[in-house]
């Protein structure tokens, strides 16, 4: 589907001011995880790896994307997990004992 | 339906999962469903990705995704302290993934003559911040690693010479959007970016590590969306302008803490020896035993600890649970006050005390602890230096003045535990511990609070 230049601007400054919003009521308790969810969400990068690769257009090309994808897929794993294993570490109160 | 229209509606679905996972982030009851949330957001748009029409075969992208796996769980075990390490490894992959995929297509495009001007404007941005993120990446997880000197590293003319060289490979790009069949030059932008990279983050020293770390957070999400022009694709757009103003957020936050801004950290080189800035006298420190500590501890109303990335290094944390524990039995109020940039990256600190079991809700802010600080009977300062300086808001000519501190001399004691009185990251002298209200307790956190401890216990056997 194309996407002209214009759109793709209208589609930046939307999804920027919500991010800006969205975040600056993250707890700063939470900035750590918070960075590395959004690692693996930046990690979205993957969509043009995974085309780049599987279009098969040259070699050159074909081997970049598949390093892209590994790229990406690293960062997808390790910083949902990593996320969400900090999560889990903070408790409101004493557990109970 | 076309298959076109329904990948579309899938990144959508997906977009909105984004939107939510950050949402759900602003509270610690809510933030594990964001996790699932940008999981769920994420399988999507891999899944409509691989619907797409002119992916002709799987295998690679099938082996390159198992590959990636096996390397990315591991890399979800590192140590706590580690964290910041990995997620400037994590921001250099993500920065190698753009530049790549920027690079592939600039290439295929050539061969088959449909480079526009708006395609290269878009690949040039892409591969330009894609390339220095990734080695810029790299040398801040290699500071922080301490695998490279965590000293600025400078030389003459440096700062001229770091934008002289940003400046011809921003024109180089320029031209190629003109003359897009050059390829001669691109390869030339690639070095450039990757030298750029190197260079940047070189003259930073370790104290800025989470302006740094926060900043390339930003340059990463924002690759991703020049990577989402290039492929004209919304939700790459959407995705990486999420991450990007995640991490201007973080870096705002991070230079407010200290006080400085964008340009003086980049450029800054802070955290040099600050070759004898005043006279050095020889002055004496009043120091306590561990059993002192305890007698104090033991008469006090509130006790607020101020742990620092010393605490974390010297693996102090469990201790200081355990000495929180004696004084909560005791019916003592125990409160962590965190300041913005203790630790290697924002929010370390308390990610370090909540794996040691303490509790979010005693862990409190600089700005809500400040006005608190004069009925504190003790302040515990572990490991932390810089973010306690009383020089930050009394002596102008201090390379730290005017960043927000916490007020730990205000409190009626101040109980600072280090190894020895060598000045901190930023080899600032700290006036704190010769005030008359200070008491120091010489050793390794871990050993000294262990000592309290035991202090505590050994008292409760003999009674």
């Amino acid at each position: 589907m194309q996407l002209d230049f214009i759109s793709g601007l209208f589609v930046f400054m939307l999804a920027t001011f919500i991010g800006l919003d969205v975040i600056r009521r993250v707890s700063r308790l939470l900035h750590t995880p918070l960075m590395s969810l959004t690692n693996a969400i930046s990690a979205i990068a993957i969509v043009g790896a995974i085309i780049i690769t599987g279009e098969q257009h040259t070699t050159l090309s074909t081997v970049l994307g598949a390093v892209a994808v590994f790229a990406s897929t690293t960062n997808i794993v390790s910083g949902f997990l990593i996320t969400d294993r900090m999560l889990k570490m903070f408790k409101k109160r004493e557990p109970a004992k | 339906m076309t298959v076109e229209q329904l990948t579309q509606l899938i990144y959508l679905v997906s977009a909105g999962a984004f939107i939510l996972s950050l949402k759900w982030m602003s509270d610690p009851s809510t933030a594990r469903r964001g996790v699932f949330a940008g999981v769920g957001a994420m399988v999507l748009a891999v899944a409509g990705t691989l619907l797409y029409p002119h992916i002709v075969a799987y295998h690679w992208i099938l082996i390159a995704m198992v590959a990636g796996t096996l390397v990315g769980v591991p890399l979800s075990w590192v140590p706590l302290t580690a964290v910041p390490q990995r997620t400037a490894l994590s921001h250099a992959f993500g920065g190698l993934a753009a530049g790549l995929v920027g690079t592939a297509k600039y290439y295929t495009w050539l061969d088959e003559g449909q480079l526009t001007t708006f395609r290269m404007a878009a690949i040039g941005t892409e591969v330009l911040l894609g390339y220095l993120t990734c080695t810029g990446s790299l040398m801040a997880a290699g500071k922080l690693q301490e695998v490279l000197p965590t000293r600025p590293l400078t030389y003459r003319n440096q700062n001229l010479i770091n934008l002289g060289l940003l400046a011809v490979a921003i024109v180089i790009a320029i031209v190629l959007v003109f003359r897009p069949a050059t390829p001669f030059l691109f390869p030339i932008v690639i070095v450039l970016s990757l030298l750029f990279g190197v260079l940047l983050v070189l003259p930073i020293g370790g104290a800025d590590m989470p302006t740094v770390i926060s900043l390339l957070n930003a340059y990463a999400g924002l690759s991703a969306v020049a990577m989402g022009f290039v492929l004209e694709n919304k939700l790459l757009i959407t995705a990486g302008a999420l991450d990007g103003s995640s991490g201007l957020i973080l870096s705002i936050i991070m230079c407010r803490a200290m006080n400085r801004s964008f340009v003086n950290v980049l450029f800054g080189a802070f955290g040099q020896v600050q070759a004898a800035s005043g006279v050095v006298e020889q002055r004496t420190a009043k120091s306590a035993t561990p059993e002192d500590v305890m007698h104090l501890l033991e008469n006090a109303n509130t006790v607020v600890f101020i742990p620092g990335y010393g605490m974390a290094v010297a693996q102090a944390q469990h201790r200081v649970r355990d000495l929180r524990d004696e004084l909560t039995k005791r019916g003592v109020n125990v409160k962590f006050a965190i300041h913005p940039v203790a630790g290697r990256m924002p929010g370390h600190m308390n990610v370090l005390l909540a794996e040691a079991e303490i509790p979010y809700e005693s862990l409190v802010e600089m700005d809500d602890i400040n006005p608190e600080m004069p009925q504190v009977d003790v302040a515990v300062v572990i490991g932390a230096n810089d973010v306690v300086n009383p020089a930050a808001r009394t002596d102008p000519k201090s390379p730290i003045y005017g960043m927000p501190i916490i007020d730990a001399d205000k409190a009626k004691t101040v109980i600072a535990i280090k190894r020895s009185m060598n000045p901190g990251f930023a080899g600032i002298e700290n006036e704190l511990y010769f005030a008359d209200n200070t008491l120091m307790l010489f050793g390794d956190a871990k050993v000294v609070i262990g000592e309290v401890v035991k202090e505590f216990s050994g008292k409760q056997s003999i009674h």
